[in-house]
């Protein structure tokens, strides 16, 4: 117990540890809270204990061997740290990629971006006490996982996408399975929404709880849907758009009530607005044509070739024992994630292995704002503060 | 991708014209321009280009270092800057000493750079004069060296 000086007198305090081990820190999170009675009057969360060294470990890789630690960055949106990646190492090589690859990156990010914002609603839910709505967004997770499964034979670390294109060609019948899932999930999200939208529990666990307005939302470089629902409507793929993302139709959702459940209806929103691009992409994927940049030297030749060309036997040969080599320079690639901007800051020197890489982490930075969120709030709030930043803390400690 | 020449980007003019010694480089490749500052002008500049009605740098995205070792200067920090009122990009860099190496922290101008500011200083070693918090952030408080630099080695064991 300390004894703190404030306006109205002396009070005391108590210093709590929540976490490392907590379930519901999604992660390993530490927050050292300073609480007066219920009220929190300091929160300060401790990060770290994921840390991996990725950033140091890319150092050691040849280009393409990074884009298999880029997937574990982010467990939730692994394709969106594949494409950021890849997109910040084809701007380096001045790559341009087949319009074909292009549109399949797009519908599979957004394929991703459902995937992590079932899991965000899940867990978020639960946190607050309404674990019905875990299980089925869990049950619809799934179907994407195995589309995912299906399309690179990986359900979560798919390395799908890689430099100047994608990995394999999707199997036939692929866009069947995405056709089933997208004309399903509307009617699901209705039934999320029903669950939760004027529930009167979730009402007060999440209206006015975690106020982060627009002016220290941009202070804090806070990202993302947390930003959008302070009502900036700053959205990397209508600003800055990448991989063909200024060719799709589709609106950014914003609220300007700057709280959890503001956070929740963009979240909600962006799923739907989501499904209009995957919907889009499905139309504009052409049955036929090439996944990968025609760049000899960078990318493998094609099997069969490697069995009739010497010269294709040599560029395999050469890709895969030492690498390719940008010329140097440095280049930063932004892209949205479903948490918020993800940057990849890529260096090259000359040499086939990245000078340096430096992820720019939208759960990094968002946590940031925790304090501002949840202080002078209530003990019970913090958690719902913590669900709404939706943080991974894979992704915060990297 | 433009094709006229960097110093006529009306970015690098607005800077010249209002202090023609904060620019020392200006630099574009692929599309992305370069500004590089002396360090002692950085924190002043970034208030510059946060308040400036033409420029309103608003939101800083990232900072990042980068180890040139064994050249000198040493370290190269970068700062990602968006204004999303005017939708441009920019990226600021000082060159600082391996000495020592100590530059302004741009806390008072954008808040976010905090956390960016303690993990350089945790994996670089690079300390920013003026941080209210500045300790490790990512690897544990007793932890010997700085895991970022070139000079650390990727793996092995501690002798």
């Amino acid at each position: 117990m300390t004894t703190i000086e404030t306006a109205a007198g002396t009070a005391q305090t108590m210093v709590l540890n929540m976490g490392p081990q907590h379930p519901s820190t999604h992660g390993v999170l530490r927050v050292v809270v300073e609480l007066d009675g219920e009220t929190v009057v300091k929160a300060r969360p401790e990060i770290g204990y994921l840390h991996t060294g990725i950033e140091k470990s890319c150092e050691a890789l040849t280009y393409s061997q990074a884009i298999t630690l880029t997937d574990r960055i982010d467990y939730l949106a692994p394709l969106s740290n594949n494409l950021g990646y890849c997109l910040a190492v084809e701007k380096l090589l001045g790559l341009e990629v087949p319009k074909r690859a292009q549109y399949i990156r797009v519908l599979l990010t957004e394929m991703t971006r459902l995937n992590s914002h079932l899991v965000w609603l899940g867990t978020h839910a639960m946190d607050l006490g309404a674990t019905s709505v875990m299980l089925y967004c869990f049950r619809e997770r799934e179907e994407i996982l195995k589309i995912f499964e299906l399309v690179s034979g990986q359900r979560m670390m798919t390395s799908y996408f890689r430099i100047g294109g994608l990995a394999l060609e999707p199997p036939p019948g692929w866009l069947d399975r995405v056709r089933r899932f997208i004309d399903m999930l509307p009617s699901r999200i209705e039934e999320y929404e029903n669950l939760l939208t004027r529930n009167s529990i979730w009402l007060m666990r999440t209206q006015g709880v975690g106020i982060l307005g627009a002016k220290d939302a941009i202070a804090l470089g806070v990202t993302g849907p947390m930003l959008r629902a302070a009502g900036v409507a700053y959205d990397v793929r209508k600003v800055f758009p990448y991989s063909s993302y200024d060719e799709f139709n589709f609106d950014v959702p914003t609220r300007t009530e700057c709280d959890s459940y503001a956070r929740y209806l963009v979240r909600l929103a962006e799923m739907r607005e989501s499904l209009k691009i995957v919907r889009q992409a499905m139309e504009k994927i052409p049955s036929e044509g090439p996944i990968k940049a025609d760049a000899p030297g960078i990318i493998p030749p094609p099997r069969e070739k490697m069995k009739t060309e010497m010269e294709a036997l040599i560029y395999h040969f050469k890709i895969f024992t030492e690498g390719f080599a940008p010329p140097p320079g440095e280049v930063y690639q932004r892209i949205e994630s479903p948490r918020g901007e993800v940057g990849y800051f890529v260096v090259s020197d000359g040499s086939p292995k990245p000078y340096r890489v430096k992820v720019r982490a939208p759960s990094f930075v968002n946590l940031q704002a925790l304090p501002k969120l949840s202080e002078g709030g209530v003990v019970a709030d913090l958690i719902a503060c913590i669900g709404t930043i939706d943080i991974v803390l894979g992704e915060v400690d990297r | 991708m433009t094709d006229r020449p960097v110093e006529e980007h009306p970015i690098v003019q607005n800077l010249r014209a209002w202090d023609d010694r904060a620019v020392a480089e200006v630099s574009q490749f692929r599309g992305e321009l370069t500004i590089v500052l002396p360090p002692e002008r950085l924190r002043r500049a970034a208030e510059y280009l946060q308040a400036e009605r033409g420029l309103q740098f608003d939101l800083l995205s990232d900072i990042s270092a980068v180890d040139r070792f064994p050249i000198e200067p040493r370290f190269e920090v970068n700062y990602h800057l968006v204004s999303i009122p005017l939708r441009q990009t920019l990226r600021l860099r000082v060159w600082i000493s391996g000495q020592d190496p100590v530059l302004a922290t741009l806390i008072p101008v954008w808040p976010t750079a905090n956390w960016h500011e303690r993990e350089i200083y945790d994996l670089f070693g690079i300390r920013f004069e003026g941080h209210p918090d500045l300790h490790r952030i990512l690897m544990p408080d007793d932890w010997e060296g700085h895991p970022l630099r070139k000079d650390y080695p990727v793996e092995g064991f501690r002798t």
